[in-house]
C-alpha cells in the first residue's frame, strides 16, 4: 500500500475515500475533515470559548488533541459515573492527556455530588443503564457548559455514532428525534450550543488517530454497554459498508442534504413550552427536570463499589484458542 | 491453506480485546486474510504492532507479535 499524497509506505486505507495514507499525511487527512466540517456547519470561531466533553476513550481524545492542533483554545469536562473500574481508568486517561498538555479539565463526580451511580442508579430508577448515563452525561454537559460561561460544547460524536443512531431513529421512525440530529444544534432555551466536529471521521480513523499521535485511550468497551442496540446498528451498518465503502457517509450525509429538513418542524414542537426545573432550573416541559426524577428516584444514598470491570464488546463471531 | 509445512511453522501471537485473550495463529498470513479468518470487520478493528498501525496488505511473519485493537464504541446517545 501506498500513500495516496507522496507514495511513501502507507499505514492506512480508507476504503470510502479509495485512499491509503502515511502516518503524516493520515494526520493531515484528519485535520482536513474535522476543518471542513467546522466550517462547512459554522461550528465555532477561534475567539469562542469551548468546552469538549471528554470520556478518556478515542473519539474525545482525539477531538481535544485536533482542535488544539488546529489552533482553538479548549477545556475539558469529564463526568465520573460510577462505572466501578471502568470509570477509574477512563478518568486516568482523561487526566493523563490533560496534564501532560497542561490544559484544564473539569471533573464532576456523579456518585459524590448526586449520591448515586450508573449501575445501581439505573436499576432503581428501572431505566437501562445507557439511558441512565446518556441523560446524566447530556444534563451535566449542559450545565457545566452554562455554568462556566462557554460559546459551545464539543462532543466526540463520529461518522458511525451518528449513522448508527439515524440508522435506529429510521427503524422506529422517531421523527422528533430526527429533527434534531444534526451537526449543530444552536444554544437556546437555556441549552447550550453543542457541536460535532467528528461526523466526517468513522471511529476506525479517530482510532488510528491516537495510535499514531501516540494518545493512550481505553480500549475496553464500557461494560454497561455490552449488547445493546447502538452497538447492533454499528454492526449492521459495518456489514454493510465492508460491501459498499462509503456506505455510511451517503447514509448520514445524504440524510443531512435531503431530508433532515423535513422533520425539522417536529423537532420543534418538542421543544415548545419549556419551564425551568423546580429543583436545578435547567429546561425542562415538566415541573422537575428529568436528570432531578433520576436523582430522586435512584435513592440519594452513596453507592457501594460495584466491581464492575470491562468486558465484552460484540465484534462478532470469534474464536479463541490456537487457530491452525 | 495457510499453513507450512509442519517443519517450517510460523506462530504469530495474536491478541483480542472484548474479552482479552491471546492466540497463536500459522503464518506466514497477511492482516487482510488474518481478519478473515477470525470473522472480524475490517472496519471494526485495527491492527497494532509495537504501538504502530500495520497496514491491510502486510504479511506477518514469524515471531510477530500483534494486537488486534476494536474500534466501536458507544452505548445510547
Amino acid at each position: 500500500m501506498k500513500c495516496v499524497t507522496c507514495r511513501g509506505p502507507a499505514i492506512i486505507d480508507i476504503r470510502r475515500h479509495n485512499s491509503n495514507f502515511c502516518a503524516e499525511h493520515f494526520i493531515e487527512q484528519c485535520h482536513r475533515q474535522v476543518r471542513k466540517a467546522i466550517e462547512e456547519f459554522s461550528m465555532f470561531e477561534k475567539s469562542d470559548k469551548i468546552l469538549v466533553a471528554v470520556s478518556g476513550g478515542k473519539d474525545s481524545l482525539a477531538i481535544w488533541d485536533l482542535l488544539l492542533d488546529l489552533g482553538y483554545s479548549v477545556d475539558g469536562l469529564y463526568i465520573g459515573l460510577g462505572i466501578g473500574g471502568y470509570s477509574d481508568t477512563s478518568l486516568d486517561y482523561a487526566r493523563a492527556y490533560a496534564k501532560t498538555r497542561s490544559l484544564h479539565l473539569i471533573e464532576v463526580d456523579v456518585p459524590s455530588t448526586f449520591g448515586f451511580d450508573i449501575p445501581n442508579g439505573s436499576r432503581a430508577a428501572k431505566r437501562v443503564p445507557c439511558s441512565a448515563c446518556g441523560l446524566s452525561k447530556r444534563h451535566l454537559f449542559d450545565e457545566e457548559a452554562i455554568k462556566g460561561g462557554y460559546d459551545v460544547l464539543v462532543t466526540g460524536h463520529n461518522l458511525d455514532d451518528e449513522a448508527a443512531v439515524l440508522f435506529g431513529n429510521t427503524l422506529h421512525w422517531h421523527t422528533e428525534y430526527l429533527g434534531r440530529q444534526l451537526p449543530v444544534l444552536p444554544a437556546r432555551d437555556g441549552f447550550p450550543r453543542k457541536v460535532k466536529p467528528l461526523v466526517r471521521l468513522a471511529e476506525r480513523e479517530t482510532a488510528a488517530y491516537c495510535i499514531v499521535k501516540g494518545i493512550d485511550y481505553i480500549v475496553d468497551e464500557c461494560p454497561m454497554a455490552a449488547g445493546n442496540k447502538h452497538l447492533g446498528y454499528k454492526n449492521a451498518l459495518n456489514e454493510i459498508e465492508a460491501g459498499s465503502p462509503g456506505a455510511k457517509h451517503s447514509f448520514y450525509f445524504g440524510f443531512l442534504d435531503r431530508a433532515a429538513e423535513f422533520f425539522a418542524a417536529e423537532a420543534s414542537i418538542d421543544r415548545e413550552g419549556l419551564g425551568a426545573c423546580a429543583s436545578c432550573g435547567a429546561p425542562t416541559t415538566s415541573e422537575t427536570c428529568a436528570f432531578c426524577r433520576l436523582v430522586e428516584r435512584a435513592g440519594g444514598q452513596l453507592p457501594e463499589r460495584t466491581g464492575v470491570n470491562a468486558v465484552s464488546v460484540d465484534l462478532g463471531p470469534t474464536r479463541s484458542g490456537s487457530i491452525q | 491453506m495457510f499453513g507450512l509445512s509442519a517443519c517450517d511453522h510460523v506462530r504469530v501471537k495474536v491478541r483480542l480485546h472484548n474479552p482479552r485473550r491471546d492466540l497463536e495463529i500459522e503464518g506466514p498470513i497477511t492482516i487482510i486474510n488474518l481478519l478473515a479468518r477470525l470473522d472480524l470487520n475490517r472496519e471494526a478493528v485495527l491492527v497494532v504492532r509495537d504501538g504502530e498501525l500495520v497496514p491491510g496488505d502486510e504479511s506477518l511473519a514469524d515471531d510477530d507479535a500483534i494486537e488486534i485493537r476494536p474500534v466501536i464504541s458507544g452505548g445510547e446517545q
